[in-house]
């Protein structure tokens, strides 16, 4: 995957971290991730298609994440009250619609977000398609952003002019 | 002065409904998406709306046109994370008056309401 679509993921999760919760968040070395590793407990999960396609999953451990909703709804939501998916979901929506729109000129769309709740669990995504994992840590914890994408156009450019070289 | 929130997520409403509260705008209803919001503007007459574009059953631009079609000039600010130029055009063609990018600080989206009004009143 070019690290010009991993940047403004990075950018965008700091950006939305610091204006809604006030709270810095520091990222590590991307790095690529085996699907399902690592396990969490909350994960925000939203899709992207169009010119970009793929999967953003934004997880935590369960105390990081009652923290950060905290700080996000000025209210002390335990993970099971029924507004917390929506916390979550609203942050992996920001963190995604922010960081689609430094992809110049791609006309991307992006879906409602999803949110599983559950102790260790795991997310996978698509098997052809290199998961790249974003670690942060902040003042309330590590949690982690994974970011699956393709660009069906540009893939589809390369093996056409392939197809010809080859012909 | 007569708000309608059109977001659907509850948190998003709450924190807009807690910087319409600091500047004195208490008169608010909300609507998780746009039929709901459509099911709404008629009783409700709103003075304002912020409307969210990525929402479930109907999004906000679908929302925008179809008000705009009813022949309703309300002022409405898009409070959306759809933040590329080409998208910002399509909202304003739509009928949207102003527009507010999430993530957003509490100054900037009061700053952006009190800028509508004002050109609403001028």
């Amino acid at each position: 995957m070019d690290s010009s679509y991993i940047m403004p993921f990075i950018k965008s999760v700091q950006k939305v971290f610091e204006t809604m919760l006030q709270l810095p968040v520091m990222v590590g070395t991307p790095a690529i991730t085996k699907g399902g590793e690592p396990a969490y407990d909350i994960s925000g999960i939203i899709a992207m298609s169009g010119d970009v396609e793929g999967t953003v999953v934004l997880s935590f451990p369960t105390a990081v994440a009652e923290r950060a909703v905290a700080l996000f709804t000025g209210a002390e939501l335990a993970h099971t009250h029924e507004d917390f998916p929506d916390a979550v979901g609203e942050l992996v929506n920001m963190i995604t619609g922010n960081a689609k729109a430094q992809f110049a000129g791609r006309r991307v769309n992006i879906s409602c977000p999803s949110v599983v709740i559950g102790q260790s669990h795991q997310v996978f995504g698509r098997k052809d398609v290199v998961c790249i994992l974003l670690p942060c840590s902040s003042d309330v914890g590590e949690f982690a952003v994974e970011v699956a994408l393709r660009l069906p156009a540009v893939e589809a450019s390369v093996s056409s002019q392939t197809g010809q070289a080859n012909a | 002065m007569k708000i309608l929130l059109v977001d659907d997520s509850k948190t998003m409403r709450n924190i807009q409904k807690g910087i319409l509260a600091q500047l004195g705008m208490s008169e608010v209803q909300e609507a998780c998406d746009g039929l709901d919001a459509l099911s709404k503007v008629g009783a409700y007459e709103p003075d304002l709306l912020l409307v969210d574009w990525n929402m479930p059953n109907m999004d906000g631009l679908s929302f925008v046109r179809k008000y705009r079609s009813m022949g309703r000039h309300t002022p409405i600010i898009m409070v959306t994370t759809e933040a590329e130029k080409a998208r910002v055009i399509e909202a304003i063609k739509a009928g949207v008056n102003n527009y507010v990018v999430k993530p957003f600080t509490p100054d900037g989206l009061a700053e952006r309401i009190k800028e509508t009004m004002s050109r609403q009143a001028a």
